[in-house]
């Protein structure tokens, strides 16, 4: 049983060739011609919440958590190590926020929430690199391991603690927040006047200028320091060349265990700052907070095919659908003719690429959403939150020859046994 | 088959046994550097498991772990990761509950009811796994990552389906289905000196791993089964449908898993409602490790976690977080395959050195490509 499993079935993307100066510029009209698509539908509709700065000020609270995870899963693929784990190293990082956070202020609960998700990382490191067990397993360990430590932790030191509880921590305080003087209030009268694509522009704006934590700001940081530590600088190609072929680095002198160490403890940081962030910004550590977002930020990173844009774009999307559950029915609504247009746009892709039975099941599938849109009134809350994975299964089968992940990703390497 | 000579024997059981020390010792140092006495602990957890009703609470743990570590195992004996039981025997376990509950149920005779909702469940399991085989042979999506999506869309529907709009009924402030009438409940097993009783399935999770045993090592299926986990290639050349073999051991995982429910809703619980016991499918995974995928090393892991369980529930009264048993189960699961691992290479070494000196060299691999 190794995470690489059976091969059965599999087919990967070729290398792409990268640095085509015209992909970026492609990317940025997609995506402007999608969001133009939301704003018609927000016009169309009349779900104003669609692209409202109090949805996307949401949003982006609920996607740094997703995104820090699935940057977290980044760092360890990209080194070769499947980390499954997260959602553990994320428990940690709650509990950590909350012990140091109530005591010593929010800075210091950011801290040792980030050197709990690290010692997690640590643990999964010695497990799978030293001792070569199966990733998938050690990660399951961690996830099993993980919140009963937090729990018996917080029994430990919340019980007694002022406001705390046995799963509960006294409360925390938070981080800074920033406005843009200014820009923020002229964004929010054009937003009023709800034109088409002009205020649905200053909502997003007005969302990412108004009232951001710090801690925000820092994880977007992160985001492009990663990007640039990975992909610009020797360390990062020695990381990457792990993940991809830990044989001929090797026989090129790089320390390969060294380096899947380093990857797997950033990555339990990394988690380990996404709960942090999450016990910070809902002002208190909690049981179970994390909610499963230690995967959703693994499915962002698959959504994004290994990539730290495309994960940023899968946590924003997914955030999107986590705080669109807290607003109004009637654009929660609109987000099934939402998926219904993606489905049938990734349908004439697919045709033009004949690959015709793909194009007729998405084809199938968003006829069937966009139908559901108009037949029902409102969508039951429930389901929106299994909105992120539906959206990464179906990703997965029908766009899966897009995706191409670390060639020696999730495989046990031995220092010396080359065949 | 493998000689049993004394150290086979004591290399088979050094793995397990050196994994329960270390993780007894871990837990020694965590309760001596939070301020709790082990002994006390030990002792708080040894009066709990004296008592027969603790004794039943395990005896009935042990029959959903075993029903879910056997459904984890068929997956593991063919390099099959099915991470998605927990999925599986949650949505099984609700809508079959909501089956068993509807009212056209009860002019049917009692065999029949409880036959149709052990079915029902099955078959839920069964095609709740079956999407991630199918995805994973149609498109090669890895079934570790289509089980984690669809453990998590499975916990929408179900708390999409328990509303009293929907599949449930509301009762006072609790949501639950319709509760099952006694014509569909399996009779229980009275145990002396408490009036928990034993569920009646367990004799059918002990039936499970007979079949599970009988259809691996004695048939042909099986056996493809377990010659596809062990080389996927030589498995391919000598014509197996490695294809058909992950989607019909997918079906077979999911429907075992759509057990796993049944004991506690047939036997005691007798609706589906949000107290239903969550995250067994996890367990299940770490008593298939420990108990190496064979049946009877499954029971033995699956009783263990079953008692480790149940007599934890004395120690939160004796002041120590009873979490101490979850940590050690984690360590457990930890230690365990490091130390599989550890003497698979010791025995390695070993083989290498007896072949060595049977063709008169004395050199060990390492020293060789060193």
């Amino acid at each position: 049983m190794t995470a690489a499993g059976l091969t059965v079935g599999v087919e990967t993307a070729p290398p792409r060739r990268g640095g085509r100066p015209g992909r970026w510029r492609w990317y940025l009209v997609g995506a402007f011609v999608a969001f133009a698509v939301v704003a018609l539908v927000r016009v169309f509709t009349g779900a104003d919440d669609l692209t409202s700065r109090g949805t996307v000020a949401a949003a982006l609270t609920a996607a740094v958590p997703i995104a820090m995870a699935g940057l977290g899963a980044l760092w360890a693929e990209r080194a070769g190590v499947v980390n499954i784990g997260l959602e553990g190293m994320m428990v940690l990082g709650t509990w950590g926020a909350g012990f140091a956070g109530y005591q010593w202020g929010p800075w210091a609960g950011v801290v040792f929430g980030l050197a709990l998700g690290a010692l997690g990382g640590l643990l999964h490191a010695i497990a799978t690199v030293t001792f070569g067990v199966d990733h998938i397993i050690s990660g399951v360990a961690i996830n099993l391991l993980a919140p009963g430590a937090a729990l018996f932790l917080s029994k430990q030191y919340f019980t007694d603690a002022p406001g705390g509880g046995q799963k509960q921590s006294p409360p925390l305080r938070d981080v800074p927040h920033i406005t843009v003087p200014g820009i923020s209030s002229w964004l929010r009268s054009l937003e009023e006047q709800h034109w088409w694509l002009v205020s649905d522009l200053a909502g997003v704006l007005g969302g990412l200028v108004t009232e951001v934590s710090l801690l925000t700001v820092i994880a977007a940081l992160l985001l492009v320091g990663t990007l640039y530590v990975l992909w610009r600088t020797p360390f990062g190609l020695r990381l990457r060349a792990c993940g991809e072929a830990p044989v001929a680095a090797e026989s090129l002198g790089v320390n390969v265990y060294k380096y899947k160490y380093a990857a797997v403890i950033m990555s339990g940081a990394l988690a380990g700052l996404g709960g942090a962030f999450l016990a910070i910004s809902s002002s208190q550590f909690r049981e179970g907070q994390t909610g499963g977002r230690g995967f959703i930020g693994l499915a962002a990173m698959i959504f994004g095919n290994w990539r730290p844009g495309g994960l940023a774009a899968g946590a924003g999307l997914f955030g999107y659908t986590d705080a669109m559950q807290l607003r109004g029915s009637d654009a929660v609504h609109a987000l099934l003719l939402l998926l219904g247009i993606a489905l049938l746009t990734l349908a004439v892709v697919q045709f033009r690429a004949r690959r015709v039975t793909i194009a007729v099941t998405a084809a199938v599938l968003g006829v069937a959403f966009g139908g559901w849109y108009f037949v029902t009134d409102e969508l039951p809350p429930e389901l929106v939150g299994a909105a992120p994975y539906v959206v990464t299964l179906l990703v997965l089968a029908l766009a899966a020859q897009r995706l191409r992940m670390p060639k020696a990703d999730g495989q046990i390497y031995r220092r010396g046994e080359a065949g | 088959m493998k000689r049993l000579t004394p150290r086979a024997v004591a290399l088979a059981v050094a793995a397990p046994v050196g994994a329960l020390v270390f993780a007894a010792l871990v837990c020694v140092v965590i309760l001596l550097i939070t301020g709790h006495s082990p002994a006390d602990t030990v002792e708080a957890m040894i009066s709990s498991a004296k008592r027969p009703r603790t004794s039943v609470i395990a005896l009935n743990n042990a029959t959903n772990y075993y029903l879910a570590a056997v459904a984890v195992a068929i997956g593991f004996r063919m390099n099959l990761f099915n991470i998605g039981v927990d999925g599986q025997y949650r949505l099984a376990a609700m809508l079959s509950a909501a089956l068993a509950g509807a009212s056209f149920m009860e002019g049917l005779p009692s065999f029949l009811r409880i036959a149709m909702t052990m079915i029902a469940a099955m078959l839920v399991g069964a095609l709740w796994a079956g999407l991630a085989g199918f995805l994973k042979v149609t498109r090669g999506v890895s079934e570790v990552i289509s089980t984690i999506m669809l453990n998590a869309i499975a916990t929408a529907l179900v708390a999409f389906l328990l509303n009293p709009r929907r599949l449930a009924i509301l009762e006072g402030n609790d949501i639950r289905t319709p509760p099952i009438t006694e014509g569909g409940w399996v009779p229980n097993i009275p145990y002396p000196g408490t009036n928990s009783e034993i569920h009646g399935l367990i004799l059918v999770a002990a039936l499970v791993g007979f079949l599970y045993w009988f259809v691996l090592a004695r048939t042909r299926f099986g056996f493809e089964l377990r010659a596809t986990g062990l080389s996927e290639s030589a498995a391919v050349a000598s014509g197996v449908s490695v294809k058909k073999m992950v989607f019909l051991s997918m079906l077979l995982s999911g429907a075992v898993a759509g057990l796993v429910g049944m004991p506690e809703l047939l036997g005691g619980a007798h609706a589906y409602s949000l107290n239903f016991p969550p995250g067994i499918g996890f367990i299940g995974i770490a008593v298939a490790l420990l108990g190496r995928n064979h049946p009877l090393g499954i029971a033995f892991a699956a009783v263990l976690w079953g008692v480790l369980d149940a007599s934890s529930n004395g120690l939160d009264v004796a002041g120590v977080p009873k979490e101490i048993v979850v940590i050690m189960q984690g360590v457990i699961v930890l230690s365990v395959v490091v130390a599989y691992e550890l003497v698979r290479r010791y025995r390695v070494r070993l083989e290498q050195r007896e072949v060595g000196r049977a063709l008169g060299t004395t050199k060990p691999l390492e020293e060789v490509s060193a």
